[in-house]
């Protein structure tokens, strides 16, 4: 690591994003305000009427044009960002699947919020993890740091494999939580993340081309396999990428997944994003108590780290899944894919599945001990809960 | 870009068939272009204009899908044969019913 | 880890006081997190912040259940919120208040190891010609609770307001400072 000095500043979630798109030289925004994403975009035209930023603003009537603005401004070889939450997310669903398809690494921040109805501004996956076939990267933030960093990164990466990248941190725990945060100086942000190099430039008119026109049935599928393939490429892109990180900025996230403890553990906790920092600190209580328990967070959904999780489950007896979400007609989303990618391996820990935090609820230490003493059980043999568990549910 | 350019592009334009997925560009981008589309080939119907009843209004130009009508040096309208699917929009738009389409001869 | 939590009105400042109080301890050193209750904000109805000091980065993201310290910003709250609720034992209550050291305590439902009084609503409003408490509050947090030093909140004030009316801002902590009450119970 370099011997470098950081910006320490205490910040939200949001400004930790803001930041970042103002760090990593955005040069367009088009972005449309929704409860809790405002504070990221007021804060980037704040950078903007300050004159901290040269980005070009694009005020927009709904999320979908937002996404279309960044579509027509990244097709031009301009990096391209925006943010958005839960219902202003779903309203982008089309666009999203255009910026895939049409290979433009555009980085947009989602803040986690619940779907409604019932109207809910709080925390929950269910948001992000809906858009998991669009053919968006997705990382998910613990912390506002790793919300600074993400973006970082997530800009890195895409450029790379020429795909979107989304950047997920969770409502109010993170967005309108205040956190040190260390920021990286502007030199050294540049040196990291070099101007793009774009697959294609749109307004080249010496060269007229149109992108994104019908691929017929002799055609289209070609195109869906190159995606698939660079999603797969992607793995490699973000591992090596999250390491360079590491190895300039201190923080190394060279790995897809973040074990915690997970050494000798008999089962570990897996999950996404804030939850996971209140379970890191549950690992440690219950240690003490004598449990062997790790903590296993999973950074990057999509791609998904099949082969990390795979490596961590030969070497555990359970695997607690934690989901702040939920797919209707079937279970939490990554408990479906934790057995999906374990499916067929030699690996075959006891994978139960806890539903919690739905919509905001508090999820605490107090909580986690309960759901290991749940696991513990289950691995014994014993009388235990269902395999999915609606945790907070009251009954009476 | 001038008609004698377009002309010549089109003469040139052919369709690109692709064998293997590496030979597609990496995006969804149109390498060629729709010159090489010679939707002519489509017409029953042929669109003939009568000079004399053109007041250069230009509505045909600007209705015209395709688009195959240009104008003229002269400054009355022409139609591009090889693009005009003769779907009769310019006759039906054109106020002095200078366009008439004719079952075409092949 | 010391948790702090702070009671007030929409309005009142309480979520920029957790700001301004995690800002000080950050600036001496210390690990930090500060935020609102996770609600919806009206002005006027009762509202909660949060701020948590520790001298390790702090990965816990749940709200506080068992404060260490409790500000009230707003002295009408002790009648219809249960402020001392969760409560540590030994730990202490900042209310703003021109009431005595007995008639706060009768309203609050568990009796702390220390009290502290400030009335902060009058040094605003003689400073700022405003009612709103937030940083004159956190003058009152410094003298009772030794967590941060004045000349900490007061440079988190003026990061927070900038020029004069920072200027006012440090000036309504400093009053509140030497004003403050502290009571060992």
């Amino acid at each position: 690591m370099s011997g470098y000095e950081p910006i320490r500043k205490v910040i939200s979630g949001n400004y930790a994003a803001a930041y970042a798109a103002r760090d990593a030289r955005v040069q367009v925004v088009a972005a449309y305000p929704i409860t809790p994403q405002t504070s990221i975009i007021e804060k980037i035209a704040e950078f903007i009427a300050n004159g901290e930023a040269d980005i070009q603003y694009v005020p927009v009537e709904s999320e979908h044009s937002a996404m279309a603005a960044c579509i027509g401004a990244s097709a031009t070889g301009a990096r391209a960002f925006t943010a958005t939450s839960a219902q202003g997310l779903a309203l982008m669903h089309e666009m999203l699947h255009w910026a895939s398809g049409a290979r433009l690494p555009i980085v947009m921040v989602d803040v986690n919020r619940a779907m409604a109805p019932p109207w809910s501004v709080w925390d929950d996956q269910t948001d992000s993890l809906a858009q998991r076939d669009t053919g968006w990267m997705q990382f998910y933030a613990e912390n506002n740091q790793e919300v600074y960093d993400g973006v970082l990164m997530a800009f890195k990466v895409a450029e790379q494999v020429n795909l979107p990248a989304m950047v997920v941190e969770s409502a109010f725990i993170l967005s309108h939580t205040y956190d040190v945060v260390e920021m990286i100086p502007q030199k050294l942000v540049d040196e990291f993340l070099p101007p793009r190099e774009p697959l294609y430039d749109l307004a080249d008119f010496s060269r007229p081309f149109s992108v994104g026109a019908l691929g017929t049935p002799d055609d289209y599928y070609e195109f869906r396999y190159k995606i698939a393939r660079a999603m797969e490429d992607a793995v490699k892109v973000i591992r090596d990428v999250g390491k360079e990180f590491g190895e300039r900025f201190g923080r190394d996230y060279g790995s897809m997944i973040e074990l915690y403890r997970t050494e000798d553990a008999d089962f570990v906790f897996l999950g996404l994003g804030s939850l996971m920092g209140t379970v890191k600190q549950a690992v440690d209580v219950l240690r003490e108590e004598g449990y062997r328990v790790g903590a296993a967070k999973v950074r990057w959904f999509r791609p998904f780290p099949k082969r990390e999780l795979y490596e961590l489950a030969k070497t555990v007896d359970g695997i607690a899944v934690l989901d702040r979400n939920y797919s209707f007609g079937m279970e939490g989303i990554l408990f479906t894919e934790t057995k999906a990618a374990l499916y067929g391996t030699d690996a075959h820990p006891l994978v139960r599945n806890y539903i919690v935090g739905l919509g905001g609820r508090d999820f605490t230490v107090k909580d986690i001990r309960n759901v290991a003493s749940d696991m513990m059980k289950a691995m014994e043999g014993g009388e235990t809960s269902e395999e999915i568990l609606w945790y907070h549910l009251k009954r009476g | 870009m001038t008609l004698e350019t377009l002309f010549e592009q089109k003469n040139s334009a052919r369709k690109i068939s692709l064998k293997s997925v590496d030979e597609y560009p990496e995006a969804p981008v149109s390498l060629g272009t729709t010159l090489s589309n010679f939707t002519g080939d489509w017409r029953t119907f042929i669109p003939v204009i009568d000079d004399g009843k053109c007041v250069k209004c230009y509505i045909c130009w600007k209705f015209c899908p395709e688009p195959a009508i240009y104008i003229r040096e002269d400054g009355y309208v022409g139609i591009d044969y090889d693009y005009c699917k003769g779907c009769g929009i310019c006759a039906n738009e054109c106020p002095t019913k200078a366009i008439t389409m004719e079952k075409e001869e092949k | 880890m010391i948790e702090v939590r702070f009671h007030g009105r929409g309005g009142q400042g309480a979520v920029t006081a957790a700001n301004i109080l995690a800002s000080s301890a950050f600036k001496e050193g210390k690990y930090v997190q500060a935020f609102p209750f996770f609600g919806v904000e009206r002005r006027g109805a009762p509202v909660t912040a949060f701020t948590r000091i520790d001298e390790r980065p702090i990965r816990i993201k749940t709200q506080i259940y068992e404060p260490d310290i409790v500000v009230v910003l707003d002295p009408s709250l002790l009648d219809t919120v249960d402020v001392t609720a969760g409560l540590k034992d030994g730990g202490t209550v900042i209310v703003n208040t021109e009431k005595s050291k007995e008639e706060i305590l009768s309203k609050l439902k568990k009796k702390p190891a220390k009290l502290a009084l400030v009335d902060a609503t009058t040094i605003a409003l003689e400073v700022l010609g405003l009612p709103i408490t937030n940083t004159s509050i956190l003058g009152a947090v410094a003298k009772a609770t030794g967590l941060v030093k004045l000349e900490s909140v007061q440079d988190a004030i003026k990061e927070v307001f900038s020029g004069s009316l920072g200027e006012k801002n440090a000036r309504a902590a400093e009053e509140a400072y030497n004003k403050t009450q502290v009571y060992e119970l």
